[in-house]
Protein backbone atom coordinates (compact mmCIF):
# COMPACT_ATOMS: atom_id res chain seq x y z
CA UNK A 1 0.00 0.00 0.00
CA UNK A 2 1.63 3.36 -0.99
CA UNK A 3 1.78 5.83 2.25
CA UNK A 4 -0.35 9.30 2.00
CA UNK A 5 2.22 11.57 3.10
CA UNK A 6 3.14 15.59 2.67
CA UNK A 7 6.58 16.12 1.89
CA UNK A 8 9.13 19.30 -0.18
CA UNK A 9 10.14 17.91 -3.25
CA UNK A 10 13.73 18.17 -1.63
CA UNK A 11 12.42 15.85 1.05
CA UNK A 12 10.86 13.87 -0.96
CA UNK A 13 13.97 13.16 -3.20
CA UNK A 14 16.23 12.54 0.14
CA UNK A 15 13.64 10.02 1.17
CA UNK A 16 14.02 8.43 -2.17
CA UNK A 17 17.51 8.25 -1.28
CA UNK A 18 17.25 6.68 1.91
CA UNK A 19 15.17 4.25 0.45
CA UNK A 20 17.69 3.37 -2.21
CA UNK A 21 20.59 3.29 0.50
CA UNK A 22 23.44 3.65 -2.07
CA UNK A 23 26.61 2.58 -1.06
CA UNK A 24 28.12 6.09 -1.58
CA UNK A 25 26.95 9.84 -1.09
CA UNK A 26 29.32 12.36 -1.99
CA UNK A 27 27.83 16.10 -1.92
CA UNK A 28 28.57 19.91 -1.14
CA UNK A 29 25.93 22.29 -0.30
CA UNK A 30 24.42 24.83 -2.71
CA UNK A 31 20.80 26.26 -2.54
CA UNK A 32 18.38 25.17 -3.29
CA UNK A 33 19.73 21.73 -3.04
CA UNK A 34 21.33 21.90 0.22
CA UNK A 35 18.25 20.58 2.38
CA UNK A 36 19.15 16.63 0.28
CA UNK A 37 22.63 15.93 1.11
CA UNK A 38 22.06 18.05 4.55
CA UNK A 39 18.56 15.43 5.03
CA UNK A 40 20.44 12.82 3.57
CA UNK A 41 23.29 13.29 6.24
CA UNK A 42 20.77 12.80 9.29
CA UNK A 43 19.91 9.64 7.35
CA UNK A 44 23.68 8.71 7.83
CA UNK A 45 24.16 10.03 11.71
CA UNK A 46 20.42 8.29 12.66
CA UNK A 47 21.87 5.21 11.04
CA UNK A 48 18.43 4.45 8.40
CA UNK A 49 21.19 3.89 5.83
CA UNK A 50 24.45 2.22 5.39
CA UNK A 51 25.64 4.45 2.82
CA UNK A 52 29.47 5.91 2.78
CA UNK A 53 28.58 9.95 3.45
CA UNK A 54 31.51 11.96 2.12
CA UNK A 55 31.46 15.46 2.81
CA UNK A 56 33.95 16.99 0.28
CA UNK A 57 34.84 20.30 -0.26
CA UNK A 58 33.47 21.52 -3.84
CA UNK A 59 31.33 19.82 -5.96
CA UNK A 60 34.15 19.32 -8.30
CA UNK A 61 35.35 17.28 -5.56
CA UNK A 62 32.34 15.95 -5.23
CA UNK A 63 31.67 14.45 -8.57
CA UNK A 64 35.39 13.34 -8.76
CA UNK A 65 34.46 11.01 -5.54
CA UNK A 66 31.33 10.35 -7.25
CA UNK A 67 33.04 8.87 -10.19
CA UNK A 68 35.96 7.04 -7.70
CA UNK A 69 33.41 5.10 -5.96
CA UNK A 70 31.21 4.42 -8.90
CA UNK A 71 34.10 2.86 -10.82
CA UNK A 72 35.42 0.91 -7.76
CA UNK A 73 31.80 -1.11 -8.14
CA UNK A 74 29.74 1.43 -5.37
CA UNK A 75 25.97 2.95 -6.34
CA UNK A 76 27.01 5.93 -5.75
CA UNK A 77 24.64 9.14 -5.61
CA UNK A 78 24.66 13.28 -5.01
CA UNK A 79 22.89 15.90 -5.63
CA UNK A 80 23.31 20.11 -6.18
CA UNK A 81 22.18 22.91 -8.11
CA UNK A 82 23.50 25.58 -10.73
CA UNK A 83 26.93 26.59 -10.36
CA UNK A 84 27.34 23.69 -8.54
CA UNK A 85 26.83 22.07 -11.57
CA UNK A 86 28.96 24.08 -13.61
CA UNK A 87 31.91 23.42 -10.90
CA UNK A 88 31.15 19.45 -11.63
CA UNK A 89 31.12 20.48 -15.79
CA UNK A 90 35.05 18.97 -16.21
CA UNK A 91 33.88 15.93 -14.18
CA UNK A 92 30.58 15.34 -15.91
CA UNK A 93 31.30 14.54 -19.11
CA UNK A 94 34.37 12.38 -17.45
CA UNK A 95 31.48 10.61 -15.35
CA UNK A 96 29.32 9.65 -18.81
CA UNK A 97 32.65 8.62 -20.95
CA UNK A 98 33.61 6.18 -18.00
CA UNK A 99 30.19 4.54 -18.29
CA UNK A 100 29.38 5.53 -14.80
CA UNK A 101 25.75 4.95 -13.92
CA UNK A 102 25.93 7.73 -11.37
CA UNK A 103 22.51 8.94 -9.85
CA UNK A 104 22.10 12.87 -9.81
CA UNK A 105 19.31 14.64 -7.84
CA UNK A 106 19.65 18.11 -9.69
CA UNK A 107 17.27 21.23 -8.15
CA UNK A 108 17.42 23.66 -10.69
CA UNK A 109 18.32 26.80 -10.46
CA UNK A 110 19.61 30.01 -12.75
CA UNK A 111 23.33 29.77 -13.13
CA UNK A 112 25.41 32.91 -12.24
CA UNK A 113 25.48 35.79 -12.87
CA UNK A 114 24.12 38.41 -11.73
CA UNK A 115 23.98 36.24 -8.86
CA UNK A 116 20.26 34.70 -8.63
CA UNK A 117 19.53 31.57 -6.34
CA UNK A 118 16.34 31.45 -8.04
CA UNK A 119 14.71 28.15 -10.59
CA UNK A 120 15.16 28.46 -14.10
CA UNK A 121 16.59 25.65 -16.20
CA UNK A 122 19.80 27.04 -17.34
CA UNK A 123 22.18 24.78 -15.21
CA UNK A 124 20.54 21.72 -16.55
CA UNK A 125 20.58 23.30 -20.25
CA UNK A 126 24.34 23.77 -19.97
CA UNK A 127 24.96 20.12 -19.35
CA UNK A 128 22.45 18.66 -22.35
CA UNK A 129 25.27 17.45 -24.31
CA UNK A 130 27.11 15.59 -21.64
CA UNK A 131 25.75 12.44 -22.15
CA UNK A 132 24.25 12.41 -18.98
CA UNK A 133 20.05 11.06 -19.19
CA UNK A 134 17.95 13.47 -18.09
CA UNK A 135 14.62 13.11 -16.57
CA UNK A 136 12.26 16.01 -15.28
CA UNK A 137 10.05 15.95 -13.07
CA UNK A 138 6.74 18.50 -12.26
CA UNK A 139 6.22 17.86 -8.69
CA UNK A 140 7.80 16.28 -5.57
CA UNK A 141 5.94 12.70 -6.55
CA UNK A 142 7.60 12.80 -10.05
CA UNK A 143 11.28 13.63 -8.36
CA UNK A 144 10.65 10.98 -5.81
CA UNK A 145 9.24 8.13 -8.83
CA UNK A 146 12.35 9.22 -11.08
CA UNK A 147 14.75 9.02 -8.61
CA UNK A 148 13.23 5.27 -7.79
CA UNK A 149 13.58 4.40 -11.57
CA UNK A 150 16.86 5.84 -11.95
CA UNK A 151 19.44 3.02 -11.26
CA UNK A 152 17.21 0.46 -13.19
CA UNK A 153 17.93 2.85 -15.95
CA UNK A 154 21.76 4.05 -15.41
CA UNK A 155 22.96 0.88 -14.65
CA UNK A 156 21.06 -1.36 -17.51
CA UNK A 157 23.85 -3.33 -19.63
CA UNK A 158 22.54 -1.43 -22.40
CA UNK A 159 23.05 2.15 -20.80
CA UNK A 160 25.31 2.15 -18.71
CA UNK A 161 24.96 5.88 -18.45
CA UNK A 162 25.15 8.62 -15.46
CA UNK A 163 21.22 9.76 -15.34
CA UNK A 164 19.75 13.25 -13.28
CA UNK A 165 16.76 13.89 -12.00
CA UNK A 166 15.86 17.24 -12.54
CA UNK A 167 13.31 19.57 -10.16
CA UNK A 168 12.46 23.23 -9.88
CA UNK A 169 14.11 24.56 -7.44
CA UNK A 170 11.89 26.53 -4.58
CA UNK A 171 9.06 26.05 -6.59
CA UNK A 172 8.79 22.29 -5.60
CA UNK A 173 11.57 21.83 -3.74
CA UNK A 174 10.94 24.39 -1.01
CA UNK A 175 6.94 23.76 -1.33
CA UNK A 176 4.80 20.99 0.70
CA UNK A 177 2.43 18.78 -1.44
CA UNK A 178 0.89 15.87 -1.08
CA UNK A 179 2.80 12.61 -2.78
CA UNK A 180 2.14 8.99 -2.08
CA UNK A 181 5.54 7.30 -0.96
CA UNK A 182 6.31 3.72 -1.23
CA UNK A 183 7.17 0.98 1.91
CA UNK A 184 11.00 0.35 2.07
CA UNK A 185 11.02 -2.95 1.45
CA UNK A 186 8.89 -2.70 -2.15
CA UNK A 187 11.37 -0.02 -3.00
CA UNK A 188 14.85 -2.22 -2.05
CA UNK A 189 13.39 -4.83 -4.33
CA UNK A 190 12.11 -2.81 -7.29
CA UNK A 191 15.49 -0.87 -7.45
CA UNK A 192 17.52 -4.23 -7.33
CA UNK A 193 21.09 -4.93 -5.81
CA UNK A 194 23.89 -3.19 -8.28
CA UNK A 195 26.22 -5.51 -9.53
CA UNK A 196 28.37 -4.22 -12.23
CA UNK A 197 29.87 -6.36 -14.95
CA UNK A 198 33.19 -4.50 -14.88
CA UNK A 199 34.90 -2.70 -11.70
CA UNK A 200 38.24 -1.48 -9.94
CA UNK A 201 37.47 -3.52 -7.10
CA UNK A 202 37.24 -6.72 -8.90
CA UNK A 203 40.27 -8.71 -7.93
CA UNK A 204 39.24 -11.38 -10.73
CA UNK A 205 39.98 -9.17 -13.55
CA UNK A 206 42.54 -6.54 -13.20
CA UNK A 207 41.41 -3.20 -15.47
CA UNK A 208 42.20 0.45 -16.33
CA UNK A 209 39.41 2.70 -16.47
CA UNK A 210 40.15 6.00 -18.23
CA UNK A 211 43.52 5.91 -19.87
CA UNK A 212 44.78 7.64 -22.84
CA UNK A 213 41.97 7.57 -25.83
CA UNK A 214 43.56 9.15 -28.93
CA UNK A 215 42.57 8.87 -32.80
CA UNK A 216 42.64 5.42 -32.75
CA UNK A 217 39.29 4.67 -30.53
CA UNK A 218 37.89 8.15 -29.17
CA UNK A 219 35.68 8.15 -31.87
CA UNK A 220 34.31 4.70 -31.76
CA UNK A 221 34.03 5.10 -27.78
CA UNK A 222 31.98 8.34 -28.57
CA UNK A 223 29.72 6.58 -31.15
CA UNK A 224 29.01 3.77 -28.38
CA UNK A 225 28.02 6.42 -25.64
CA UNK A 226 25.71 7.10 -28.69
CA UNK A 227 24.28 4.10 -28.70
CA UNK A 228 23.87 3.81 -25.33
CA UNK A 229 22.00 6.68 -25.14
CA UNK A 230 19.29 5.80 -27.74
CA UNK A 231 18.99 2.36 -25.98
CA UNK A 232 18.22 4.44 -22.69
CA UNK A 233 15.08 5.50 -24.34
CA UNK A 234 13.16 2.09 -24.62
CA UNK A 235 15.18 0.86 -21.24
CA UNK A 236 12.85 4.01 -20.13
CA UNK A 237 10.20 2.70 -21.44
CA UNK A 238 10.55 -1.10 -19.45
CA UNK A 239 11.47 0.27 -16.46
CA UNK A 240 8.67 2.95 -16.80
CA UNK A 241 6.00 -0.12 -17.22
CA UNK A 242 7.79 -2.26 -14.21
CA UNK A 243 7.29 0.84 -12.04
CA UNK A 244 3.48 0.94 -13.36
CA UNK A 245 2.87 -2.77 -12.42
CA UNK A 246 4.89 -2.64 -8.99
CA UNK A 247 3.13 0.62 -7.56
CA UNK A 248 0.54 1.99 -10.39
CA UNK A 249 1.59 5.06 -11.74
CA UNK A 250 1.99 5.47 -15.20
CA UNK A 251 4.85 7.32 -16.80
CA UNK A 252 6.17 7.46 -20.47
CA UNK A 253 8.95 9.17 -22.72
CA UNK A 254 6.59 12.01 -22.24
CA UNK A 255 2.86 13.19 -21.02
CA UNK A 256 0.11 13.79 -23.20
CA UNK A 257 -2.11 15.80 -21.16
CA UNK A 258 -5.68 16.42 -22.92
CA UNK A 259 -3.66 16.24 -26.29
CA UNK A 260 -5.71 13.69 -28.73
CA UNK A 261 -8.21 16.54 -29.87
CA UNK A 262 -6.21 19.55 -29.16
CA UNK A 263 -5.72 22.21 -31.70
CA UNK A 264 -3.37 24.08 -29.92
CA UNK A 265 -0.34 22.65 -27.74
CA UNK A 266 2.50 23.69 -25.49
CA UNK A 267 5.43 21.56 -24.73
CA UNK A 268 7.55 22.39 -21.56
CA UNK A 269 9.31 20.63 -18.80
CA UNK A 270 8.82 20.16 -14.33
CA UNK A 271 6.63 22.18 -12.97
CA UNK A 272 5.08 24.58 -15.27
CA UNK A 273 3.62 21.85 -16.70
CA UNK A 274 1.48 21.65 -13.83
CA UNK A 275 0.09 25.26 -14.09
CA UNK A 276 -0.53 24.90 -17.82
CA UNK A 277 -2.46 21.57 -16.67
CA UNK A 278 -4.40 24.35 -15.00
CA UNK A 279 -5.21 26.36 -17.46
CA UNK A 280 -6.31 23.78 -20.09
CA UNK A 281 -8.92 22.61 -18.04
CA UNK A 282 -10.11 26.10 -17.57
CA UNK A 283 -9.66 26.53 -21.25
CA UNK A 284 -11.40 23.52 -21.87
CA UNK A 285 -14.66 24.37 -20.27
CA UNK A 286 -14.88 27.82 -22.54
CA UNK A 287 -14.82 25.06 -25.42
CA UNK A 288 -11.31 26.00 -26.44
CA UNK A 289 -9.58 22.58 -27.30
CA UNK A 290 -5.97 23.35 -25.66
CA UNK A 291 -3.24 20.51 -24.91
CA UNK A 292 -0.30 20.36 -23.28
CA UNK A 293 3.37 17.71 -24.29
CA UNK A 294 5.06 17.38 -21.26
CA UNK A 295 8.56 16.14 -21.33
CA UNK A 296 9.43 13.74 -18.88
CA UNK A 297 12.50 12.53 -20.61
CA UNK A 298 14.90 15.37 -21.78
CA UNK A 299 17.85 13.04 -22.66
CA UNK A 300 17.62 10.59 -24.81
CA UNK A 301 15.65 13.73 -26.49
CA UNK A 302 12.54 11.63 -28.16
CA UNK A 303 12.11 13.22 -31.72
CA UNK A 304 10.83 11.12 -33.43
CA UNK A 305 7.54 10.53 -30.90
CA UNK A 306 7.22 13.99 -29.86
CA UNK A 307 6.94 15.01 -33.71
CA UNK A 308 4.09 12.28 -34.02
CA UNK A 309 1.91 13.26 -31.16
CA UNK A 310 1.99 17.03 -32.12
CA UNK A 311 1.39 16.63 -35.61
CA UNK A 312 -1.98 16.97 -35.43
CA UNK A 313 -2.02 20.25 -33.59
CA UNK A 314 -2.40 23.82 -36.04
CA UNK A 315 0.12 25.50 -33.93
CA UNK A 316 2.94 24.63 -30.98
CA UNK A 317 4.23 26.82 -28.33
CA UNK A 318 7.45 25.43 -26.60
CA UNK A 319 8.52 26.99 -23.26
CA UNK A 320 12.27 27.30 -22.36
CA UNK A 321 12.99 28.25 -19.13
CA UNK A 322 16.66 29.06 -20.42
CA UNK A 323 17.77 30.72 -22.81
CA UNK A 324 20.49 30.13 -25.16
CA UNK A 325 21.66 33.56 -25.94
CA UNK A 326 21.86 32.05 -29.68
CA UNK A 327 19.87 34.23 -31.30
CA UNK A 328 17.65 31.92 -32.77
CA UNK A 329 15.75 30.43 -29.66
CA UNK A 330 16.14 28.01 -26.80
CA UNK A 331 17.15 24.52 -26.76
CA UNK A 332 13.83 22.63 -26.16
CA UNK A 333 12.50 24.60 -28.82
CA UNK A 334 15.57 23.59 -30.83
CA UNK A 335 14.76 20.02 -30.54
CA UNK A 336 11.41 20.08 -31.04
CA UNK A 337 11.49 21.98 -34.09
CA UNK A 338 14.51 19.87 -35.72
CA UNK A 339 12.74 16.79 -34.54
CA UNK A 340 9.30 18.24 -36.51
CA UNK A 341 11.28 19.04 -39.46
CA UNK A 342 13.12 15.69 -39.88
CA UNK A 343 10.04 13.80 -39.44
CA UNK A 344 7.85 15.46 -42.08
CA UNK A 345 5.89 17.98 -39.51
CA UNK A 346 5.12 20.99 -40.42
CA UNK A 347 3.09 22.69 -37.90
CA UNK A 348 3.81 26.21 -37.18
CA UNK A 349 6.13 26.19 -34.08
CA UNK A 350 7.06 29.25 -31.78
CA UNK A 351 9.52 29.45 -28.95
CA UNK A 352 8.83 31.55 -25.75
CA UNK A 353 11.62 31.86 -22.97
CA UNK A 354 10.24 32.55 -19.74
CA UNK A 355 10.15 32.15 -15.66
CA UNK A 356 13.91 32.96 -15.88
CA UNK A 357 15.61 33.36 -12.41
CA UNK A 358 12.86 32.76 -10.74
CA UNK A 359 10.22 35.17 -12.47
CA UNK A 360 7.02 33.48 -11.41
CA UNK A 361 5.16 32.29 -14.13
CA UNK A 362 1.06 32.84 -13.74
CA UNK A 363 -1.65 31.23 -15.40
CA UNK A 364 -2.47 34.20 -17.25
CA UNK A 365 1.01 33.98 -18.50
CA UNK A 366 0.32 30.25 -19.52
CA UNK A 367 -3.29 31.55 -20.83
CA UNK A 368 -1.69 34.54 -22.75
CA UNK A 369 0.43 31.92 -24.68
CA UNK A 370 -2.87 29.34 -25.84
CA UNK A 371 -4.75 32.64 -27.01
CA UNK A 372 -1.15 33.62 -29.48
CA UNK A 373 -1.64 29.91 -30.36
CA UNK A 374 -5.23 30.31 -31.36
CA UNK A 375 -4.46 33.27 -33.56
CA UNK A 376 -1.35 31.14 -35.18
CA UNK A 377 -3.66 28.60 -36.00
CA UNK A 378 -6.04 30.80 -37.64
CA UNK A 379 -3.77 32.64 -39.93
CA UNK A 380 -1.07 29.72 -40.10
CA UNK A 381 1.88 31.64 -39.95
CA UNK A 382 3.93 31.38 -36.68
CA UNK A 383 6.06 35.18 -37.04
CA UNK A 384 8.62 36.17 -34.64
CA UNK A 385 9.19 32.25 -33.75
CA UNK A 386 11.80 33.50 -30.74
CA UNK A 387 9.80 35.44 -27.98
CA UNK A 388 9.43 36.44 -24.30
CA UNK A 389 7.18 35.33 -22.35
CA UNK A 390 6.52 37.34 -18.78
CA UNK A 391 9.10 39.94 -19.34
CA UNK A 392 8.81 43.43 -17.82
CA UNK A 393 7.98 46.31 -20.62
CA UNK A 394 9.91 49.07 -20.71
CA UNK A 395 8.38 51.37 -18.36
CA UNK A 396 7.70 55.22 -18.89
CA UNK B 1 -11.05 23.29 -8.57
CA UNK B 2 -14.04 25.04 -7.46
CA UNK B 3 -13.74 23.93 -3.70
CA UNK B 4 -9.77 25.61 -4.33
CA UNK B 5 -8.95 27.60 -1.31
CA UNK B 6 -5.98 30.17 -1.70
CA UNK B 7 -4.45 32.28 1.16
CA UNK B 8 -1.82 34.51 1.39
CA UNK B 9 0.51 35.20 4.53
CA UNK B 10 2.40 38.60 5.37
CA UNK B 11 4.61 38.80 7.82
CA UNK B 12 7.88 39.46 8.68
CA UNK B 13 11.26 37.58 8.90
CA UNK B 14 11.58 35.58 12.13
CA UNK B 15 8.07 36.03 13.14
CA UNK B 16 7.46 32.40 11.70
CA UNK B 17 4.97 33.13 9.07
CA UNK B 18 6.51 30.29 6.94
CA UNK B 19 5.92 28.21 9.89
CA UNK B 20 2.29 29.11 10.37
CA UNK B 21 1.55 28.45 6.79
CA UNK B 22 3.51 24.85 6.83
CA UNK B 23 1.42 24.37 10.17
CA UNK B 24 -1.62 25.06 8.26
CA UNK B 25 -0.61 22.77 5.10
CA UNK B 26 -0.38 20.33 7.80
CA UNK B 27 -3.44 20.16 9.83
CA UNK B 28 -5.46 20.67 6.80
CA UNK B 29 -3.38 17.81 5.11
CA UNK B 30 -4.56 15.74 8.24
CA UNK B 31 -8.12 15.83 7.14
CA UNK B 32 -7.40 14.59 4.08
CA UNK B 33 -6.95 17.89 2.07
CA UNK B 34 -4.96 18.30 -0.54
CA UNK B 35 -2.35 20.78 0.56
CA UNK B 36 0.48 23.74 -0.78
CA UNK B 37 2.21 25.12 1.38
CA UNK B 38 5.56 27.47 0.15
CA UNK B 39 6.94 30.70 1.01
CA UNK B 40 8.09 32.82 -1.49
CA UNK B 41 12.01 33.28 -1.15
CA UNK B 42 13.41 36.95 -1.34
CA UNK B 43 16.30 38.34 0.08
CA UNK B 44 15.18 37.23 3.41
CA UNK B 45 16.18 38.53 6.53
CA UNK B 46 14.94 38.82 9.89
CA UNK B 47 12.63 41.87 10.26
CA UNK B 48 12.24 42.00 6.40
CA UNK B 49 8.65 41.70 5.15
CA UNK B 50 8.32 38.09 3.93
CA UNK B 51 5.28 36.41 1.70
CA UNK B 52 3.91 32.66 2.47
CA UNK B 53 1.41 31.14 0.62
CA UNK B 54 -1.46 28.33 0.87
CA UNK B 55 -3.37 26.21 -1.32
CA UNK B 56 -5.99 23.90 0.27
CA UNK B 57 -8.58 21.53 -2.01
CA UNK B 58 -10.62 18.54 -1.96
CA UNK B 59 -9.02 17.45 -5.60
CA UNK B 60 -4.82 17.12 -6.64
CA UNK B 61 -3.48 20.52 -7.30
CA UNK B 62 -1.50 21.36 -9.94
CA UNK B 63 -0.82 24.65 -10.48
CA UNK B 64 2.74 26.04 -9.14
CA UNK B 65 2.56 30.45 -9.45
CA UNK B 66 2.53 32.75 -6.56
CA UNK B 67 -1.40 33.50 -5.26
CA UNK B 68 -2.50 36.36 -6.86
CA UNK B 69 -6.13 36.28 -6.03
CA UNK B 70 -6.14 34.99 -2.41
CA UNK B 71 -9.78 33.75 -0.93
CA UNK B 72 -8.36 35.05 2.70
CA UNK B 73 -5.03 37.18 4.08
CA UNK B 74 -3.28 36.86 7.20
CA UNK B 75 -1.32 39.70 8.11
CA UNK B 76 1.02 38.45 11.03
CA UNK B 77 3.00 42.33 11.70
CA UNK B 78 0.42 44.99 11.67
CA UNK B 79 3.78 47.24 11.02
CA UNK B 80 3.28 46.29 7.35
CA UNK B 81 -0.08 47.67 6.61
CA UNK B 82 1.04 51.08 5.50
CA UNK B 83 4.05 49.75 3.63
CA UNK B 84 2.58 46.39 1.76
CA UNK B 85 -0.61 46.31 0.09
CA UNK B 86 -2.19 43.20 1.67
CA UNK B 87 -5.46 43.26 -0.04
CA UNK B 88 -3.87 43.33 -3.58
CA UNK B 89 -6.43 41.15 -5.23
CA UNK B 90 -7.82 40.01 -1.64
CA UNK B 91 -11.31 38.51 -3.00
CA UNK B 92 -14.38 40.85 -1.99
CA UNK B 93 -16.12 37.73 -0.68
CA UNK B 94 -13.08 36.54 0.81
CA UNK B 95 -12.00 38.23 4.54
CA UNK B 96 -8.41 39.34 5.91
CA UNK B 97 -7.26 38.31 9.35
CA UNK B 98 -4.89 40.77 11.03
CA UNK B 99 -2.88 40.39 14.31
CA UNK B 100 -3.32 44.59 15.55
CA UNK B 101 -4.82 46.07 18.94
CA UNK B 102 -5.72 49.03 16.07
CA UNK B 103 -9.02 50.45 15.87
CA UNK B 104 -11.57 49.67 13.08
CA UNK B 105 -11.41 53.08 11.64
CA UNK B 106 -7.32 53.06 11.52
CA UNK B 107 -7.71 49.31 9.90
CA UNK B 108 -10.31 50.52 7.30
CA UNK B 109 -8.43 53.48 6.04
CA UNK B 110 -4.80 51.35 5.26
CA UNK B 111 -6.82 48.93 3.54
CA UNK B 112 -7.69 51.36 1.09
CA UNK B 113 -11.52 50.49 0.74
CA UNK B 114 -11.58 46.53 1.16
CA UNK B 115 -15.22 45.39 1.24
CA UNK B 116 -14.61 41.89 2.57
CA UNK B 117 -14.75 41.14 6.06
CA UNK B 118 -11.88 42.46 7.94
CA UNK B 119 -10.98 40.64 11.30
CA UNK B 120 -8.52 41.12 14.27
CA UNK B 121 -6.83 39.25 16.77
CA UNK B 122 -4.69 40.46 19.88
CA UNK B 123 -1.94 37.75 18.93
CA UNK B 124 0.89 39.61 21.62
CA UNK B 125 -1.40 39.14 24.15
CA UNK B 126 -2.95 35.49 23.59
CA UNK B 127 1.00 34.68 23.12
CA UNK B 128 2.15 36.44 26.14
CA UNK B 129 -0.90 34.65 28.47
CA UNK B 130 -0.20 31.47 26.73
CA UNK B 131 3.63 30.87 25.93
CA UNK B 132 5.24 34.13 28.00
CA UNK B 133 7.05 35.14 24.55
CA UNK B 134 5.90 36.50 21.83
CA UNK B 135 5.32 34.08 19.30
CA UNK B 136 2.56 34.96 16.87
CA UNK B 137 2.32 32.00 14.31
CA UNK B 138 0.74 29.92 16.65
CA UNK B 139 -2.23 32.77 17.43
CA UNK B 140 -2.49 33.11 13.71
CA UNK B 141 -2.84 29.59 12.37
CA UNK B 142 -5.96 29.26 15.26
CA UNK B 143 -7.68 32.54 13.61
CA UNK B 144 -7.40 31.13 9.92
CA UNK B 145 -8.43 28.55 10.74
CA UNK B 146 -11.87 30.16 12.57
CA UNK B 147 -12.54 32.65 10.08
CA UNK B 148 -12.10 30.54 6.83
CA UNK B 149 -13.49 27.34 8.61
CA UNK B 150 -11.09 24.69 6.85
CA UNK B 151 -12.23 22.58 9.70
CA UNK B 152 -14.13 22.64 12.94
CA UNK B 153 -12.24 23.89 16.17
CA UNK B 154 -12.11 20.40 17.52
CA UNK B 155 -10.32 18.99 14.54
CA UNK B 156 -7.61 21.36 14.86
CA UNK B 157 -6.70 21.17 18.35
CA UNK B 158 -6.72 17.71 18.17
CA UNK B 159 -4.45 17.42 14.90
CA UNK B 160 -2.53 20.60 16.46
CA UNK B 161 -1.69 18.31 19.19
CA UNK B 162 -0.24 15.64 17.40
CA UNK B 163 1.54 18.00 15.41
CA UNK B 164 3.23 19.54 18.63
CA UNK B 165 4.07 16.35 20.16
CA UNK B 166 6.14 15.75 16.89
CA UNK B 167 6.98 18.94 16.58
CA UNK B 168 8.57 19.49 20.29
CA UNK B 169 9.66 16.05 21.12
CA UNK B 170 12.52 17.31 22.89
CA UNK B 171 10.80 20.11 24.29
CA UNK B 172 7.39 18.50 26.17
CA UNK B 173 7.07 21.63 28.19
CA UNK B 174 6.19 24.00 25.27
CA UNK B 175 3.32 21.78 24.12
CA UNK B 176 0.63 23.01 26.66
CA UNK B 177 1.62 25.99 26.23
CA UNK B 178 1.05 26.49 22.19
CA UNK B 179 -2.28 24.34 22.90
CA UNK B 180 -3.69 27.06 25.27
CA UNK B 181 -2.68 29.86 22.70
CA UNK B 182 -4.70 27.74 20.04
CA UNK B 183 -7.73 27.66 22.50
CA UNK B 184 -7.38 31.35 23.25
CA UNK B 185 -6.52 32.30 19.86
CA UNK B 186 -9.92 30.86 18.48
CA UNK B 187 -12.13 32.69 21.48
CA UNK B 188 -9.68 36.23 20.33
CA UNK B 189 -10.25 36.29 17.36
CA UNK B 190 -12.79 39.30 16.14
CA UNK B 191 -15.02 40.47 13.26
CA UNK B 192 -14.31 44.24 12.77
CA UNK B 193 -16.78 45.64 10.49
Amino acid sequence: MSIRERLSGNEAAATAMKQINPDVVAAFPITPSTEIPQYFSTFVANGSVDTEFVAVESEHSAMSACIGSQAAGARTMTATSANGLSLMWEMIYIASSLRLPIVMSLVNRAVSGPLNIHNDHSDAMGVRDAGWVMLFSENNQEAYDNLLMAHRIAEHKDVQLPLMVCQDGFITSHSIENIELEEDDKVKAFVGKYQPEHYLLNKKEPIAIGPLDLQGYLFEHKAQQAEAMKNAKNVILEVSKDFEKTFGRKYGLFEEYKLDDAEIAIVCMNSTAGTTKFVVDELRNKGITAGLLKIRVYRPFPGEEVAKALSHVKAVAVLDKSDSLNAIGGALFSDVTSSMFVNGVNVPTVNYVYGIGGRDTTSSQIESVYSDLQEIAKSGKAENPYRYLGLRKEEN
Amino acid sequence: MSNLIEIRWHGRGGQGAKTASLLLADAAFNTGKYIQGFPEYGPERMGAPITAYNRISDTPITIHSNIYEPDYVVVVDDTLLESVDVTAGLKEDGAIVINTTKNADYLKSVLKGYKGNIYTIDARKVSMEALGKYFPNTPMLAAIVKVSGIMSDEALLADMEGSFKHKFAKKPEVIAPNMKALELALKEVKKVN
